[in-house]
C-alpha cells in the first residue's frame, strides 16, 4: 500500500496503480490525506482562527505567507500528530493533523530559510513533544545545509497534559539552539505569549524580535509575581514589546503588527549571511561607492562638550542612508545595527554623543519602570551599552560581517551604581569581543577616544585592521580639565591650554601609527569602501583552543 | 562660449552704453548668476569690506567682492561658525553669541572688528543694521564707508510720516487721506466724498489694521464714524480720525532706483510682489504683468523724483500700492538692497551689489535711463523652512540632512546661504533659499521655475516648495490677476496642498506601484555566487493594493524589459525610468510625460512618501495579500489631541495665560510662543480645566513638545 503514494508534495495530485484492490485502497488513503491536509490547514478550526484574528493576531500559516516568497513554502510534517494519551488528549476531537507548529523552508527573496510558527489555535500553541520533535528537525536540516532558522512564537507555554514529555521538549531545542548558535542565525519573532520555560529559546537566538501590544516575554506572569512578590503588574509592563526594547533589553527591536514585523523581517534578513560558511552577502547597489559626503567636514562641533547625532554621521556614510538598527530603544549611549557600503552588509557600532548614559536604578516597585539616574556623560560606555555592543560585535563576527566602528567616547561612566553593577566585567564583554574579532576592523575616531575606551572601541591595538582619525579626534587618556588638575595639581596657569594642544587632536596617536591616517571627514565613505574591497580577503586566526572564556 | 573670455577680461573704462547694454544680454544667457559681470579691473576700489551680515545675503555680497577684487570679512555668531558666508570670506570674526541681539546687532563687537581687519567699507545686506542710521553714523564717524545711502536719507524714509510729507513734496502720488479730529459725521461723509469711495476709517492713535472700518458710502461712512470716534475716545483718550482712501485688492509693485552722490538717479523698473502671506513676500517677479509703459515711466519717475527729494545715493525701493484702475500710492521706501533685488538684476543685466559699492566709492553712474532694459522675465520664489499647510508657513527648525539645488535646469539663478548638513535654527529667519528663474518670457520662466521646484531636493526640514508650486502654476497667477490678498482668497481654508486630478492620481500610484516592484525586484539581486543557489524569481506580474488619502487602490503591474505596465482605475500606464533607487531625484515618463519626482522615505512596511508635483503624499503599498490580511490588525488608538496643547513649532514661550486648575473656554489664548521674530497664540481647543502646565515664558521648546494639559 505503503508504495502507492510516490509523492504527497503540495497540492500535487496523488500516483496510483490503475487497478485492483490497491486502486480501492489508494482511493481511500487519497481521501484520508486530502482530509488530514484540509485539517493541518485549518489549525484549531474556524473558529480559534476567528479569535485568533479578533485578537489582532494573524495565523501561523497567514504569517508564513507574508514572511516567505510566494508559492515558496516546503512543508514538513503535516501529519505529525501529539501522543499523549492522558486526560482524554487520545481522543480524535482533540487531534490535530501538525499539532501546534507549523514547519518547513521556504525562501525570502530567493535565499533559503527554514521556519516554524506556533499555532495558536491548537492547544494555545502549547509546546508537544511533537511539536518540539517538528521544530528540531528543520533546526537539525538548517545546521547541516547551513541556512538561518527563523521562529514565529505565539505559544501558551508547556502542554501540561504531556507533563515532563514536553519539559524534555523545550531542552531539546535549547541544545540545537547553543549548537547552531554561531552557525546559522536564529531569529526569533514574538508574535503573542511566550512565557516559563519557552523564553530561552528566543533567548539563545541571535534576535528577538517583538510585536507591540500583542506579544510577551516572561518566566512567570502577573499572577505569580502578585503571589509571590506581591506587586501588581499587568502582562504588558512585565513583559511587553516597552519593557523588552527599553529597559531589560531582552528584545532587539519591536514592530506595530504581525504584518509590519514579518515584513521588516523580510528586509532584515537581507543583511544576513546564511550561515557562517558564507561572506556577508552583497547586494545591487545604486549608491556610487566614491560618493563624498561634504556635511561631515562639518558635523563635529567645535565645542567638545557640545552634542551631535552619532545616527547623521552613519547614515550619510552608508547606501542609501538605510541602517537597520539594532536595539534602537535600549542603551541609547551606543548605536549598533546593520547597513551596507557598496552593496556589502556591515556590522556598525558607533558612541552616541547625542544621548547621555541612562542607568536604571534598582527598582523595588513595578510601577517604577521610569525612575532613572541621568548622567551628564554623553557617549559614555556603561554596563548596559558595553552589553549591547559586545552581543552584537561577536553575531557580526561569528558571520563574517565586517565591522565599522565610529569612536567618540568620554570614557567609562563612573559612580556607584556602575561599579557595584559590574561595569568592570561588564566592560569587559566589549573589550573581548572586539579583542577576538577576526572579521574586517575598520575605525573611524570623530572626536574624543579617552581612556580605557580609547582601547576598547575597536582600537589598533586590538588588531584593528584599518584605523581612522577625523582632523576632530582626540586621543588622550582623559579631558584636559581632569588632566591637568592630576598633572599641576591646578597650579599652572596655562597648563590646560597646554594639555589641549598637545592631546587634543590626533597627533599622538598617528606619529606612533596608532591611527593609519587623519582623513577629511568627507571622504570617510570612499575610504572604507575601498578598505572593504581590500579586507574582503582578510585571513586572520587565533590560536586553538576549545572555546574562549568571554567573562560573563 | 564666446562670451566667457569676455566676462573674465571685463569691460574698459571708455565703454559706450549701447555696448553695456549688449554686453547684459550676453551675461544674462551665459552666467550662473543671471547678473552682469561687467567690471572694470583698472577702477580703484575698497580693499577690504566688511559684510554685517549673514546667510545669503551675506555671501550674495561677498561673490561680487571676489569678482571686484575686494577682500571681504566675514562677521558671525557662535552658531554660525561654520556656516558658508564664513568659508567663503577671506577672515571672518565671531561677535557673539547666537541672539541676533548679542552678534549681528551687536554695534561695538562689529566696530571693533572693523577696526581690527582696517575694513575700508561695510555692506549691511538687508535687515539687521541696514536701516539704522545709528550704525551709518557710527562707521561715517570712524571714516568707514557705509554701503547705502547717508543717514539723513536713512532716518527720512524710516519714518512714515516723514516719508510721506516728503512724498506729497516730491509730487509722489500718496493715499489720500485726513488725519485729525473729525467734528460730526457730516464732517465724516464730506471728508470720504472728497477722497473718493471706498474709504477705510480708523482712530488716529490704533497701531495697524485695529478697529479698521471701510465704508463703500455715506451711510457706512457715518457709522464707521461713530464706532471709530468712540473707540477713539474710550479706547485711546486721543479724538483724532484717520480717513484714508481704501485701496480695494492692492498689488505690491515696488521701483528700484539706484543713485549716486551726483545727483544722478535711475529707476531700473519695477517688481511685482503682491503673492504675500502675512505682509512677507513669497513669490516676485519683474517686470509687472500689470503695468503698462505709461504707468512704469510715471511710477519710476515719482520714485526717482523721491530719491532726488532726499538727495538719495545708492540703491533704494519705492514701494507702492497698486489698486485695479492702476492707480498707485506711495507706500514707503527701503534704503537698501533688498531681498527680492535677483529679479531686477536678471532682467536689466546690472550687478547691484557692485553698483552701489561703485556709488559708495563716488564713482557717477555709469548708465543714462535709456541703457536700462527690460530683458525677458524673472521669477524668484523664496524658498523657507516652513510648514505651509499651517498658515502658509510656520517655521520648522533641524539640519539639512539632504540638500541639492537644482542648477542644472538652464537659467536658474539660487541664492543661498546654507549647504547640505547645515543647521536651520530658531535664531534666525527661516528661509533657504531664493530661487530664481529667468525666461525670454513669463511663460518660459514660470515652466523653468516648475522645473526648478521639482528638481530641487531638500530634506530633514519642513519647506515651502509645495506652496510656492501651487502658486506658479494657479490659473490665476498664470493671468496676472494677484493681489496682496492672493493667498488667503485662493485658499480660504488654508493650504493643503496639490490637490490631485483623476490623471494625475493614476500617475503618481503608477509611479509609486512601479517604484515599490523595482525596490523589490533589486532586493532579490545579490552579487557574487552564493553557496546555496538563489531561487531567482519568474514572476513578471505583481497584484498590489496601494492606500493613498481615505482610499485603497487595487494595482496591477507588469514587468516588461526596464518599463511597467501599471493597471490602475481600469486604465493602462507606462512607466519607464532608470530606477536607480540611490538618487534623490527619479525622472519618471509615464505615458510620454516626464515628470521628476522624488522620493522623500520608505520603510519595510510599505510606506513611503513621494514628492510629486511638489507635494509630499504618503503612501503605503502592500501586496494583495498583505493588503486583505491587514483588516485583522488592531487599530492604534490615537492620542485625544484635544485635550493637550502641543507646540506647532519649535520657539520661545513668551507668555502662559493660564495655570493649574484654570478653566479655559474653547478658543481662549493660553500661551504665546515666538519663533523666528513670529508670535502664536495658543488656544484651547475645548472647554475644560487645565491640568499641568509644562512650560513657563522663557522657556525654548521643540515642535511638538507638550504645552499644556486639560483635564
Amino acid at each position: 500500500r505503503h508504495k502507492c503514494l510516490r509523492h504527497a508534495g503540495k497540492g500535487e495530485k496523488l500516483m496510483h496503480f490503475p487497478a485492483g484492490l490497491c486502486a480501492q485502497a489508494t482511493a481511500m488513503n487519497n481521501l484520508r490525506i486530502e482530509e488530514k491536509r484540509r485539517a493541518a490547514l485549518l489549525g484549531g478550526g474556524q473558529a480559534r482562527i476567528d479569535a485568533q484574528h479578533k485578537r489582532g493576531k494573524l495565523t501561523a500559516r497567514e504569517r508564513i505567507l507574508l514572511l516567505l516568497d510566494p508559492d515558496s513554502f516546503d512543508e514538513y510534517d503535516m501529519f505529525v500528530e501529539h501522543r499523549c494519551t492522558d486526560f482524554g488528549m487520545d481522543s480524535s476531537k482533540n487531534k490535530y493533523p501538525g499539532d501546534s507548529v507549523v514547519t518547513g523552508r521556504g525562501r525570502i527573496n530567493g535565499r533559503l530559510a527554514y521556519v516554524f510558527s506556533q499555532d495558536f489555535t491548537v492547544f494555545g500553541g502549547s509546546l508537544s513533544g511533537a511539536h518540539a520533535q517538528k521544530i528540531c528537525k528543520i533546526m537539525d536540516q538548517a545546521a547541516m545545509v547551513g541556512a538561518p532558522v527563523i521562529g514565529l512564537n505565539d505559544s501558551g507555554g508547556a502542554r501540561i497534559q504531556e507533563g515532563v514529555e514536553s519539559l524534555a521538549g523545550y531542552a531539546d531545542i535549547f541544545l540545537r539552539n547553543v549548537l547552531c548558535s554561531g552557525v546559522i542565525p536564529q531569529i526569533s519573532l514574538i508574535m503573542g505569549p511566550c512565557a516559563g520555560g519557552a523564553v530561552y529559546s528566543p533567548a539563545l537566538t541571535d534576535f528577538t524580535f517583538m510585536v507591540k501590544d500583542t506579544s510577551y516575554l516572561f518566566i512567570t506572569g502577573p499572577d505569580v509575581v502578585k503571589s509571590v512578590t506581591n506587586e501588581d503588574v499587568t502582562q504588558e509592563q512585565l513583559g511587553g514589546a516597552k519593557t523588552h526594547t527599553t529597559v531589560s533589553g531582552v528584545a532587539h527591536r519591536a514592530f506595530e503588527n504581525d504584518i509590519d514585523a514579518l515584513l521588516n523581517l523580510r528586509e532584515f534578513f537581507n543583511y544576513l549571511p546564511l550561515s557562517n560558511r558564507d561572506p556577508a552577502p552583497v547586494c545591487e547597489c545604486h549608491d556610487p561607492s566614491d560618493r563624498l559626503v561634504p556635511e561631515l567636514d562639518t558635523i563635529v562641533p567645535s565645542e567638545s562638550a557640545k552634542a551631535y547625532d552619532m545616527l547623521d554621521i552613519i547614515h550619510s556614510i552608508v547606501d542609501e542612508r538605510e541602517f537597520f538598527e539594532i536595539m534602537p530603544m535600549y542603551a541609547r549611549n551606543i548605536v549598533v545595527g546593520f547597513a551596507r557600503m557598496n552593496g556589502r552588509t556591515v556590522g556598525i557600532v558607533g558612541n552616541q554623543p547625542k544621548v547621555a548614559s541612562v542607568t536604571l536604578n534598582y527598582c523595588r516597585s513595578l510601577e517604577l519602570l521610569t525612575p532613572f539616574s541621568v548622567f551628564l556623560t554623553s557617549g559614555c560606555l556603561d554596563i548596559n551599552s558595553s552589553v549591547k555592543g559586545a552581543r552584537f560585535v561577536r553575531f557580526c563576527d561569528a558571520f563574517n560581517i565586517p565591522l565599522i566602528t565610529f569612536v567618540d567616547v568620554p570614557g567609562f561612566l563612573p559612580g556607584t551604581a556602575q561599579e557595584y553593577g559590574g561595569i568592570i566585567r561588564h566592560g569587559a564583554k566589549l573589550l573581548f569581543a572586539f579583542a577576538e574579532a577576526t572579521v574586517p576592523k575598520i575605525t573611524v575616531i570623530t572626536r574624543k577616544a579617552y581612556g580605557g575606551a580609547y582601547d576598547v572601541m575597536s582600537s589598533k591595538h586590538l588588531r584593528g585592521d584599518v584605523n581612522y582619525a577625523w582632523p576632530t579626534a582626540e586621543v588622550a587618556v582623559m579631558g584636559a580639565k581632569g588632566a591637568v588638575q592630576i598633572i599641576f595639581r591646578g597650579k599652572e596657569a596655562n597648563a590646560e591650554e597646554e594639555y589641549v594642544e598637545k592631546f587634543a587632536n590626533p597627533f599622538p596617536a598617528a606619529v606612533r601609527g596608532f591611527v593609519d591616517d587623519i582623513i577629511q571627514p568627507s571622504s570617510t565613505r570612499t575610504r572604507i569602501c575601498h578598505d572593504l574591497d581590500i579586507l574582503a580577503s582578510k585571513s586572520q586566526s587565533s590560536p586553538w583552543k576549545k572555546h574562549a572564556n568571554i567573562p560573563l | 562660449m564666446a562670451a566667457a573670455p569676455l566676462l573674465r577680461c571685463g569691460g574698459r573704462r571708455a565703454r559706450l552704453p549701447g555696448w553695456e547694454t549688449l554686453y547684459s544680454r550676453w551675461c544674462l544667457i551665459t552666467s550662473h548668476n543671471l547678473y552682469s559681470s561687467v567690471y572694470d579691473p583698472n577702477e580703484k576700489t575698497f580693499e577690504k569690506l566688511l559684510i554685517a551680515n549673514r546667510g545669503e545675503i551675506a555671501c550674495r555680497v561677498i561673490k561680487t567682492c571676489k569678482k571686484m577684487g575686494i577682500k571681504t570679512v566675514a562677521i558671525h555668531s557662535d552658531v554660525d561658525a561654520n556656516a558658508v558666508h564664513v568659508k567663503m570670506a577671506d577672515e571672518a570674526v565671531c561677535v557673539g553669541p547666537a541672539p541676533t541681539s548679542k552678534s549681528y546687532l551687536n554695534m561695538d563687537a562689529i566696530m571693533e572688528v572693523i577696526r581690527k581687519t582696517r575694513a575700508q567699507a561695510v555692506h549691511p545686506g538687508y535687515g539687521f543694521l541696514s536701516e539704522n542710521k545709528e550704525f551709518a553714523r557710527r562707521l561715517a564717524s570712524e571714516g568707514v564707508t557705509f554701503i547705502g545711502p547717508d543717514t539723513h536719507a536713512i532716518q527720512a524714509m524710516g519714518d512714515k510720516i516723514e516719508s510721506k510729507l516728503l512724498a506729497k513734496n516730491a509730487k509722489v502720488n500718496t493715499i489720500p487721506g485726513f488725519d485729525g479730529v473729525v467734528k460730526d459725521a457730516d464732517e465724516a461723509v464730506r471728508i470720504a466724498r472728497e477722497i473718493g469711495y471706498p474709504v477705510m476709517i480708523k482712530a488716529s492713535a490704533g497701531g495697524g489694521g485695529k478697529g479698521m472700518r471701510i465704508a463703500w458710502d455715506d451711510e457706512e461712512t457715518r457709522e464707521g464714524f461713530r464706532f471709530s470716534s468712540q473707540e477713539a475716545a474710550s479706547s485711546f483718550g486721543d479724538d483724532r480720525l484717520l480717513i484714508e482712501k481704501f485701496i480695494d485688492n492692492p498689488r505690491h509693485i515696488e521701483i528700484q532706483v539706484l543713485a549716486d552722490k551726483h545727483g544722478n538717479a535711475l529707476w531700473l523698473n519695477e517688481r511685482e510682489c503682491s503673492i504675500q502671506r502675512r505682509n512677507q513676500k513669497v513669490v516676485e517677479e519683474a517686470p509687472s504683468t500689470f503695468l503698462d509703459p505709461e504707468t512704469r515711466r510715471a511710477m519710476g519717475e515719482q520714485a526717482v523724483a523721491l530719491a532726488k527729494a532726499v538727495k538719495y545715493s545708492s540703491a533704494g525701493t519705492v514701494e507702492f500700492l497698486v489698486d485695479s484702475s492702476k492707480n498707485f500710492y506711495f507706500l514707503e521706501m527701503n534704503t537698501r538692497l533688498q531681498v527680492e533685488h535677483p529679479v531686477t538684476e536678471c532682467i536689466t543685466g546690472l550687478d547691484l551689489v557692485q553698483e552701489m559699492i561703485r556709488v559708495a566709492k563716488g564713482y557717477p553712474l555709469r548708465h543714462k535711463q535709456a541703457d536700462i532694459p527690460i530683458n525677458g522675465w524673472a521669477v524668484e520664489c523664496r524658498v523657507y523652512a516652513e510648514d505651509p499647510y499651517k498658515s502658509f508657513g510656520l517655521p520648522s527648525i533641524g539640519k539639512l540632512s539632504q540638500y541639492q539645488e537644482p542648477l542644472h535646469v538652464p537659467s536658474v539663478r539660487v541664492d543661498s546661504g546654507i549647504q547640505q548638513g547645515s543647521d536651520i535654527s530658531i535664531y534666525y529667519d527661516p528661509m533657504i533659499s531664493k530661487l530664481i528663474t529667468y525666461g525670454s518670457n513669463r511663460a518660459e520662466a514660470l515652466k523653468r521655475m516648475e522645473e526648478a521646484l521639482d528638481n530641487y531636493v531638500i530634506r530633514g526640514v519642513a519647506h515651502n516648495i509645495s506652496l510656492l508650486r501651487e502658486v506658479i502654476v494657479h490659473p490665476r497667477f498664470v493671468q496676472g490677476d494677484i493681489s496682496t490678498k492672493f493667498l488667503p482668497e485662493v485658499y480660504p481654508d488654508g493650504f493643503k496642498g496639490h490637490e490631485l486630478t483623476d490623471l494625475e492620481r493614476r500617475q503618481l500610484l503608477a509611479t509609486a506601484a512601479s517604484l515599490y516592484v523595482a525596490e523589490q525586484l533589486r532586493s532579490q539581486r545579490f552579487l557574487g555566487t552564493p553557496r546555496i543557489p538563489i531561487a531567482k524569481s519568474k514572476r513578471r506580474s505583481w497584484e498590489l493594493s496601494v492606500h493613498l488619502g481615505d482610499e485603497i487602490y487595487p494595482v496591477a503591474v507588469s514587468k516588461h524589459g526596464s518599463s511597467f505596465s501599471v493597471e490602475v482605475d481600469g486604465m493602462k500606464l507606462n512607466v519607464t525610468s532608470e530606477w536607480n533607487l540611490a538618487s534623490p531625484l527619479l525622472s519618471v515618463t509615464i505615458d510620454g510625460t516626464q515628470r521628476t519626482i522624488q522620493r522623500i522615505s520608505r520603510n519595510a512596511s510599505g510606506e513611503t512618501s513621494i514628492q510629486f508635483l511638489g507635494t509630499v503624499y504618503k503612501l503605503q503599498i502592500l501586496t494583495k495579500v498583505a493588503a486583505e490580511l491587514s483588516k485583522y490588525m488592531p487599530e492604534k488608538a490615537a492620542e485625544d489631541t484635544s485635550s493637550i496643547l502641543r507646540s506647532p513649532m519649535p520657539g520661545t514661550v513668551v507668555a502662559v495665560s493660564v495655570k493649574p486648575g484654570d478653566t479655559v473656554s474653547e478658543g481662549q489664548e493660553i500661551c504665546v510662543i515666538e519663533a523666528m521674530k513670529m508670535q502664536n497664540s495658543m488656544i484651547a481647543a475645548k472647554t475644560g480645566k487645565v491640568k499641568a502646565v509644562h512650560c513657563k515664558a522663557g522657556d525654548t521648546v521643540g515642535e511638538e513638545d507638550l504645552l499644556v494639559e486639560l483635564e
